[in-house]
């Protein structure tokens, strides 16, 4: 047989077995892995080079049968049929082989050649199991590898089985035995065959099971099916087919794979006796009745508080509270060796070093020296470029300006945050590795549920945390229209990490306006989750359908986070931060440069801020804006033309679209930074929130364009935009009137949270009366 | 006995005997492995109740209750008071 042009694999397998880590495995990339089923949304390209001849890979999205549940499974299975890649490499989860080989059977019905890949092989051994790969393929009639995607064990031997396999062909073969089940499916494979349909015997058994794609393609056949079924009863299952096929092809997994794998010790008799493993010791805790949702909190807290307190442990607040000082005036360390050390600050001589209140986090003192050496280089080059412009003359030229004040500016102040970031990404990389992310959905489900969304929706918002254009793509994973649009519109709720810097810079200020950083960050984080509660119940209550959709979901084994996974993440993220800063942030603080140096009148040369383009721009949203924090020492304070700082914050908020960094680099731009921001606390929290709910970047916009057709799409951009509007004027006037009038404003806060609390139960209640007329 | 799957108490272990429902949902438990014949043990119930974590073919499965009581299963032992 000649060799084909071009190889095809594809890697095809249920959700959580590893493609993804076998894919970057293969490929050398980098793809997004966690653990939990459904992180791969869309079909991935890459090339395996090291055999003599490139292989081209495909990852598809996971999926348990060939009957697809959602639209991302859709794609698999489209995929697989109507793609024809030259081999399908089926890996499979080897620490749990029942499940995983039912897809297998499914797979081998199809003309096509497959591999199968026994993934986590490594764990089977550790666990002192024993796999017969030899005795599986004999049965499975299909060369079975056994690997670690992880370890990259035995990579080589599955792409020259799949290489040797993509050159031959295969033909469909069923597993399932049950008389009547081949009776009908060769009825039907004979009439496909006469229309010249490919794939006969696949299709065959789906449209006996009455597959909803398969029923769509060939109405013709129907009444054939269905005259058989009838004609035909079974003891057990009557005319049950669905259930008949499924069975059959379990019953025949049961069968022979309780052979392939020999367990390490007897097969536990009794549950009760039954082992307790490391993985049930840890979700015992993590997910007790009581202890989960504080462990949760608890854990959340613990890595805010890490990363951006501006005092660990609470020791200086401690002291100050026994020594009956202002924590503000407190002289917590006054040697300036340490000072030194712990602020980073190297300019100011070591005799006048003022002393500190409080030990700061790990993620601020690692913030303080990279701050340090960026702002450094910079000086570095401003006074090359300024000291060459000043020798020629051009002190005060525009270009010094462009690439002093604007670019660098712009670039240092989204730069010096890495740290932070990089910090807050290790530890949800460790989260979601070690499983812990799809226990908090088991947790939350039913609290969200009371809210109308399911705890699946929660995997894709907890995406979010990373980034919003991967989360709102998820979406796809629920089948629900209704429930996918309510997700992506709460979206926001979920701090992606471009808003970090804004919160690492808040944080940083909150020396100067009253508040621990740490605390903050903590707080906003938490304010999105509830937040996002609340709106959901808030969409729920006017909306007619109170139908939640069902949360079937596979929980997936702890295991200790692998370096080389979370790794891999951070370098994903640093190395997106970094492409993203030299790019479209430079590109943007180089159009906000220019808007905020000249008038309309460019003739005028450079003109002072406050007469500039971008200072008349701002000051068109600072009057939209104006409703939500007008007062002294809010963020919207002070309109008109003659200045003020209002529009400052106003239009930083806006180029927030471009990207969310940009918030921070127009922001220093403008000169606003630590030491110069001086808001109140409500200040401080609208502007946050509004940060937080708004529209999110073009790039997520685009994600959501891609997800939701016209109306829905329009309804989402308004939603978002009165969502944070919202947000941030409630949270500026309760904060505002529980602080200076308690009798208003603490009145107030309960009539708030009793309406929240009286929707949930109307919410609730609608809902129960829904599912059961569903269920039924 | 019969019971339904969400009746089931924290360690009990049963036989299915019946998966009702319909359509795609029913299609989605038969694939998962909730099919007439295998063995379930209710792991747990979350912290408020519900959803359920059961074990079934040697892997975790998590539901809701609305989604276990369409499954019958027929208890063979265990369960702690």
């Amino acid at each position: 047989m000649a060799e084909k042009e071009k190889i095809t694999v594809a890697l095809a397998g249920n959700p959580n077995s590893g493609k993804t880590t076998l894919f970057n495995s293969l490929t050398g990339s980098t793809a997004h892995v966690g653990n939990w089923p459904g992180v791969t949304v869309d079909k991935r390209e890459g090339t395996y080079k090291k055999l003599g001849r490139p292989i081209h890979i495909i990852d598809l999205p996971g999926i348990y049968s060939l009957s697809p549940y959602t639209p991302e499974e859709v794609v698999s299975r489209n995929y697989i049929l109507d793609e024809k890649p030259d081999c399908v490499i089926n890996v499979i989860d080897a620490t749990n082989l029942e499940r995983n080989l039912y897809l297998t059977t499914q797979l081998l019905e199809i003309d096509v050649p497959v591999v199968v890949a026994l993934n986590m092989s490594d764990i089977v051994k550790r666990n002192g199991d024993k796999l017969d790969s030899k005795f599986l393929s004999d049965k499975l009639g299909v060369p079975v590898v056994e690997i670690s995607a992880l370890k990259e064990e035995n990579l080589d031997l599955l792409m020259a089985e799949a290489f040797k396999a993509s050159q031959t062909s295969r033909v469909g073969k069923t597993v399932v035995e049950n008389k009547e089940v081949v009776h009908l499916v060769n009825d039907i494979k004979i009439a496909f065959k006469g229309k010249g349909v490919e794939n006969p015997l696949f299709h065959a058994i789906k449209l006996a099971e009455l597959d909803e794609l398969e029923v769509a393609m060939h109405p013709d056949l129907i009444e054939m099916v269905k005259e058989f079924k009838e004609s035909h009863q079974d003891e057990v299952f009557g005319d049950d087919f669905e259930a008949l096929v499924a069975d059959a092809r379990y019953s025949y997994i049961s069968k022979h794979y309780s052979i392939a794998l020999t367990k390490a010790k007897q097969e536990k008799e009794n549950s009760k006796e039954e082992k307790l493993t490391r993985s049930d010791k840890i979700d015992k805790v993590l997910t007790h009745k009581i202890w989960a949702l504080p462990i949760f909190v608890l854990i959340m807290f613990i890595i805010f508080h890490v990363t951006f307190s501006e005092d660990i442990l609470f020791i200086g607040r401690i002291t100050a509270a026994i020594q009956g000082v202002k924590f503000d005036e407190l002289e917590l360390i006054k040697d300036p060796g340490w000072i030194r050390f712990l602020t980073a600050d190297y300019l100011t001589p070591i005799e006048d070093l003022a002393p500190i209140n409080g030990v700061p986090s790990i993620g601020v003192i690692l913030q303080n020296h990279f701050g340090f050496c960026t702002g450094n280089l910079i000086e570095a080059v401003r006074g090359t470029f300024g000291g060459g412009f000043i020798g020629l003359g051009m002190e005060s030229h525009w270009f010094t300006s462009l690439i002093c004040d604007g670019i660098l500016t712009g670039l240092d102040a989204v730069m010096s945050f890495i740290p932070q970031i990089m910090i807050l990404f290790l530890f949800i990389a460790i989260l979601e590795d070690s499983g812990y992310m799809a226990r908090i959905a088991f947790i939350l489900d039913r609290a969200f549920r009371k809210f109308g969304l399911s705890g699946k929706a929660f995997i894709p918002m907890l995406t979010g945390f990373g980034c919003s254009v991967p989360a709102i793509m998820a979406t796809r994973t629920l089948e629900d229209s209704k429930e996918k649009n309510r997700t992506i519109r709460l979206m926001t709720c979920f701090s992606c990490g471009a808003k970090a810097p804004i919160w690492a810079l808040l944080a940083a200020v909150g020396v100067y306006c009253g508040y621990d950083g740490g605390i903050f960050v903590f707080s906003i984080y938490l304010i999105g989750i509830a937040s996002a509660v609340i709106f959901a119940l808030f969409m729920k209550l006017f909306s007619k359908d109170q139908y939640v959709s069902p949360f079937i979901m596979e929980l997936p084994a702890y295991h200790l986070p692998q370096a080389k996974n979370v790794g891999a993440h951070l370098w994903e993220k640093l190395k997106h931060y970094i492409i993203k800063a030299g790019t479209i942030i430079a590109a943007s603080t180089v159009v906000i440069w220019f808007l905020k140096s000249f008038n309309w009148n460019l003739s005028l040369g450079m003109v002072d801020i406050t007469q500039s383009m971008l200072a008349d721009i701002g000051r068109v949203f600072a009057y939209i804006f104006y409703p939500i924090a007008p007062l002294e020492g809010g963020w919207a304070h002070t309109i008109g033309w003659s200045g003020g700082e209002g529009w400052m914050y106003s239009i930083s908020t806006v180029t927030g679209l471009i990207a969310k960094e940009d918030v921070v680099a127009t922001m220093a731009e403008l000169g606003l930074e630590e030491g110069t921001i001086f808001l109140t606390v409500e200040g401080v929290y609208s502007f946050a929130l509004y940060n937080l709910f708004t529209i999110p970047c073009f790039a997520a916009i685009g994600a959501a364009h891609g997800e939701q057709k016209g109306k829905e799409f329009w309804l989402t951009l308004l939603w978002w935009f009165l969502m944070s509007y919202g947000a941030a004027f409630i949270t500026y006037w309760l904060m505002h009137f529980c602080r200076t009038l308690p009798g208003l404003g603490y009145p107030l806060l309960v009539v708030l949270i009793g309406g929240v609390v009286a929707s949930g139960f109307i919410v609730s209640h609608r809902q129960k009366k829904a599912n059961m007329e569903h269920a039924y | 006995m019969l019971k339904k799957l969400d009746e089931l108490v924290k360690g009990e272990t049963g036989l299915i005997k019946k998966v009702e429902g319909e359509g795609k949902f029913r299609r989605r438990l038969l694939d998962m492995g909730v099919t007439p014949g295998a063995t379930v043990y209710l792991r747990k119930k979350a912290p408020l109740g519900d959803p359920i974590e059961v074990t079934i073919r040697g892997y975790e499965l998590s539901l809701r209750k609305v989604e276990a009581s369409l499954i019958y299963v027929e208890v063979s032992n265990g369960g702690e008071k």
